[in-house]
């Protein structure tokens, strides 16, 4: 293949990949307008908010509200956990501490672990020791299994490359350890840090598998939507789907909108 | 402050979390795959009776091997696919800038919810979806196609819908670590597009290769969501096998499964990094 043939080639293969992750997401968008009368699939009976408005009556079709408010809660909770203790974990491994090799391994084991074993696991545990099992007890512990290892990882990345003459400077300049950190070190790393709440938080409030046997009595967002997926059959699955997938959409942009801010104050 | 803190105690959250949400649950699910159960309650002891029940029987047998099919069919397409967009985005892509806004593109639909993901199929595959409708319009077929959805097609389409991107993410990783000055030698050298990428490109991405394998393969084998929603219920998994025993409180009988899942899993993984060293990426 030539250069110019094969550049076109791939160019096209990209643009069909992207319209491959994008394509069904923006059609049940469309489809979540269905008029009243609309159903699962095209063609369009109208334009309406009629779906939108029904899901937000809910008796019919579960406990809508609830288990949102209840994965926002949990995901917060999970983002705080995971960037204070992947950060600490980071600050752990650029030195040498008895265990370091094996508690890499483990978290690297949380990370490619099937998820219906922990949840299955988790569930066990607190079955065993007659704990009842909460979204913010034993969901919080599972979801953190699989959040952690992205946080750590993306921390050993950030100090892999991170530059320890600009600590040396720091101190040479009288700086105390926590004056290094404080002043030195977090601020460069601030950006890291937003794309380690960025990962906790989208995971946890769409985690699902995990959650499974681990959440209890109370649903969180992803289960209900499960449950959903199983007994309702009109377009209002597409209106809560358009909704979470906007409302992460929304945190999304949010996170890479702080990095950027950060990134382009520091440039000045 | 910092320096005044052990590292130990700064890794101690890390271990503590891991080794009470890890591996203590490891660890039941391994011994009560040796309990006994009735209806209601479980019963602690030692017995093989879970094991034996589960490797029994025809059907578990047949459950592992359409799993394992999942597994590769899927791995081979993602394999394949992530390893052309990865190719794309780092050598293909000449700016920085829409480097880096169309590797965000293919990460962003990540952070999303998978369920909702799979949710999105039905209105392209079902029988009355916009593939068959269009499949018509042409007059490729009169009838509507009914292995669109509900079927090991739809799965497998879901699974490579979800799960590319853990291996466009580390192949493109490895990509961007390969040294340019290379490609312009092997070039100097005579070589063309083909000889580039077998030669230079596809050996020093192996690693990536490698990383994005593993993700791949324990995530379809410990599926069951995109096999219970996908194939409507028609496909067996091992995941779906265990959650079915949980909905039947048979606790020790899915925990047989889970470990001998887990060993599947932790043998595969064994036989890709038996192939590719990793360690320099870790």
């Amino acid at each position: 293949m030539r250069g110019g043939l094969a550049h076109g080639v791939l160019t096209g293969v990209f643009a069909l990949f992207v319209l491959f992750l994008y394509g069904p997401t923006l059609t049940i968008a469309i489809l979540s307008f269905q008029g009243p009368e609309g159903g699962l699939t095209f063609p369009m009976r109208g334009v309406s908010l009629h779906w939108f408005a029904n899901l937000f009556q809910t008796q019919t079709v579960g406990d809508f509200g609830g288990s949102f408010t209840r994965s926002i809660a949990l995901a917060l909770i999970v983002t705080g956990l995971t960037v204070g203790i992947a950060l600490l974990a980071g600050l752990a491994f650029r030195r040498r501490f008895k265990g370091a090799t094996l508690l890499f391994y483990v978290t690297v084991a949380s990370l490619i672990m099937p998820s219906i074993l922990i949840s299955l696991g988790i569930g066990l545990m607190f079955n065993i020791a007659d704990i009842p099992p909460t979204w913010y007890g034993s969901a919080l512990g599972a979801h953190l299994t699989w959040t952690l290892p992205f946080g750590v990882l993306i921390m050993l990345a950030v100090f892999n490359r991170f530059d320890r003459s600009l600590e040396e400077a720091g101190r040479d300049l009288g700086a105390s350890p926590w004056q290094v950190f404080r002043y030195v070190v977090l601020p460069l790393i601030t950006p890291s840090l937003i794309g380690v709440a960025l990962f906790g938080f989208t995971l946890s409030y769409d985690e699902f598998a995990r959650s499974v046997m681990s959440a209890g009595s109370d649903n969180t967002l992803p289960l209900e939507i499960y449950g959903m997926t199983t007994n309702v059959t009109t377009p209002v699955l597409y209106a809560l789907g358009t909704l979470t997938t906007l409302f992460s959409f929304i945190v999304i942009g949010g996170a890479l909108g702080v990095m950027l801010m950060l990134r382009r104050r520091r440039a000045r | 402050m910092i320096r005044t803190i052990p590292a130990w105690l700064q890794a101690a959250p890390l271990a503590l979390v891991l080794g009470v949400f890890l591996l203590v649950p490891i660890a039941t699910v391994v011994v009560v795959s040796f309990w006994d159960y009735d209806q209601t309650r479980l019963i602690p002891g030692f017995v093989l009776d879970n094991y034996a029940d589960a490797l029994g029987e025809g059907v578990t047998w047949k459950t592992y091997f359409s799993t394992l099919r999942f597994a590769l069919i899927t791995w081979a397409i993602t394999l394949l696919l992530g390893f052309t967009v990865a190719y794309y985005l780092a050598f293909h892509v000449t700016s920085a800038l829409w480097q880096m806004v169309l590797f965000q593109l293919c990460t962003i639909p990540f952070l999303t919810s998978n369920i909702i993901r799979m949710i999105s199929w039905i209105p392209f595959l079902g029988r009355n979806g916009l593939l068959n409708q269009a499949l018509q319009g042409m007059g490729l077929t009169d009838h509507p196609l009914d292995f669109l959805l509900f079927s090991d097609f739809s799965v497998i389409l879901a699974f490579v819908h979800l799960y590319t991107l853990f291996m466009v993410v580390p192949i493109f990783n490895t990509m961007m670590r390969i040294d340019r000055s290379l490609i312009e030698a092997a070039r100097d050298a005579g070589a063309g597009f083909r000889a580039v990428l077998t030669d230079v490109v596809i050996p020093l991405a192996l690693p990536g290769m490698a990383i994005g394998s593993i993700f791949v393969v324990t995530l379809v084998m410990g599926d069951f969501i995109t096999v219970r929603l996908m194939s409507g219920g028609q496909s067996a998994s091992v995941g779906v096998m265990m959650m079915n025993a949980m909905s039947l409180l048979q606790y020790p009988a899915a925990a047989a499964h889970a470990v001998v899942l887990l060993a599947v899993v932790l043998l595969m993984v064994a036989a890709i990094l038996r192939v590719v060293d990793i360690r320099k990426e870790l």
